[in-house]
């Protein structure tokens, strides 16, 4: 491994920035997504609708339709691994994929521990619902955050219960004496050099997206406006009615996020969204798996 | 000076803050009607005395795509044409070369391979030496016409070349600095 490749992984995160990531299933629709602006697309087997309706064991996906997407696109490439399956994370790195997501949206593998992804050359993107759970995943070796929202759902509302929540604990970080940053690091357990970091920058150290039910342009431009560096989006697309017209859409309002009037254009004859599912209706709570 | 930086999608933000480090006055140009923001008299075309464009890293299908997309893609190529000073980095470069058309160098996309093929490489650049250059998922210049001259060097091919108003990066000095 290369003795900066941390440094290179979060590099590669930076280039992704003001980006979309969407979920994609087959060759076909990762050629969808990239002409349609995506900046990386996420090889898997099943969408995390789908995940949720089949119930059942979720695992990597075969590595066979993983390079059939790699093929099929310039543009980078994730996969998602469990919670703790050193193992399914090996295997996409053997097949050099962009970025592994060890992810909730799959079964976890392991209750207790996350991956070591510091032992590995490849960069990881895991979820997190606050700081803490962050900043652990970014000693752990995460060069990327995402919040982690509820995915499968096309409800936006945990995404926005995750931003808000991490940004207004940087922002209190931020505003507290040097010296306090040690009762406050054992109170979010994690390192107080990472905390230290927070506290002199006002950002995590890391490249921090939204992901989990974003479905139309405007969830896109409220995330961005909430702080999200980019978005990923899942289920939302290839769920909806007109895929790459909602694509390209959310790929636009990514970029003017601030720009009301070119909103209500991009919002215009999407057609149907994803039906979605409300947050507080499902039985599987994809978010409380790993902490 | 004036810095146009394209926040389209990519590494922008970097960009900006090495330029507003030093002193300069730096916007966004994320629409049509901020290349008017080039010139102070906002009138268009816009005029471009001491003013300098940036396009970024980033996806470089990304970035055409929304360039055509928001009606940016003509309107900056003819700017460039007509003499605005430009510095292009990794996506920027593709975008000049094999887009726009208007660096007469053969750029080849991702290189290098994928992310596990990302690297840093210490070297001179312009004469000077101990440049640190990040390459990131990084295209690579196979070929130069005449008049292109050479910035950087990885492997004896061109890594940083300037011509006319133009200078581009296959790697990134905006992670660096």
């Amino acid at each position: 491994m290369k003795p900066n490749q941390a440094e290179l992984n979060r590099n590669l995160a930076q280039m992704l920035k003001g980006g979309v990531i969407m979920d994609v299933t087959t060759p076909e629709q990762a050629k969808i997504a990239e002409a349609a602006g995506a900046c990386a697309v996420m090889a898997l087997e099943r969408i995390p609708a789908d995940i949720r309706a089949a119930g059942g064991v979720s695992r990597m996906s075969d590595p066979a339709m993983i390079k059939g997407i790699q093929e099929a696109v310039s543009i980078p490439v994730m996969a998602k691994c469990r919670i703790g399956h050193i193992a399914e994370a090996r295997i996409l790195e053997a097949i050099e994929i962009d970025y592994i997501d060890e992810s909730e949206v799959l079964s976890p593998a392991d209750d207790l521990h996350h991956i070591d992804k510091t032992k590995f050359a490849v960069p990881f993107v895991c979820g997190a619902r606050d700081l803490g759970e962050a900043l652990r995943r970014i000693a752990e070796g995460a060069t990327m955050i995402r919040t982690k929202g509820e995915p499968g759902t096309g409800d936006v509302v945990q995404a926005v219960r995750h931003m808000r929540k991490m940004q207004s604990e940087i922002r209190r970080v931020t505003s507290l004496r040097e010296d306090e940053l040690y009762e406050v690091a054992k109170e979010l357990q994690v390192p107080v050099e990472l905390l230290k970091e927070v506290h002199s920058t006002g950002k995590l150290p890391v490249v921090n997206f939204a992901a989990g039910g974003v479905a139309t342009p405007a969830d896109a431009a409220l995330m961005m406006e909430l702080g999200a560096e980019g978005v990923f989006v899942g289920s939302g697309i290839f769920k909806s009615g007109d895929p790459a017209k909602r694509a390209a859409a959310i790929v636009q309002a990514v970029t003017n996020y601030k720009d009301a009037k070119k909103l209500a254009e991009l919002s215009e004859n999407l057609g149907p969204a994803m039906v979605g599912i409300n947050a507080d209706e499902i039985e599987t709570i994809m978010e409380e798996r790993g902490k | 000076m004036r810095v146009g930086v394209l926040a389209l999608q990519g590494a922008f933000i970097e960009h900006e803050l090495y330029y507003k480090n030093l002193g300069h006055e730096v916007f966004e140009i994320r629409q049509l009607a901020d290349l008017s923001l080039f010139s102070l008299t906002n009138h268009y075309p816009p005029t471009t005395n001491n003013s300098l464009l940036i396009l970024p890293g980033g996806e470089s299908t990304v970035q055409v795509k929304l360039l055509k997309d928001l009606g940016l893609y003509e309107p900056l190529k003819a700017m460039i044409a007509a003499g605005l000073p430009t510095i292009g980095t990794c996506a920027g470069l593709i975008l000049l070369a094999n887009h726009f058309q208007l660096l007469p160098v053969t750029v080849k996309r991702n290189a290098y391979g994928r992310q596990l093929g990302s690297f840093t490489y210490v070297g001179t650049f312009d004469g000077k030496a101990n440049v640190p250059m990040t390459f990131i998922r990084a295209p690579a210049i196979e070929s130069i016409s005449k008049g292109v001259e050479v910035l950087s060097e990885f492997e004896g091919k061109a890594t940083a070349v300037r011509y006319k108003n133009i200078t581009a990066f296959c790697w990134h000095p905006e992670l660096n600095s």
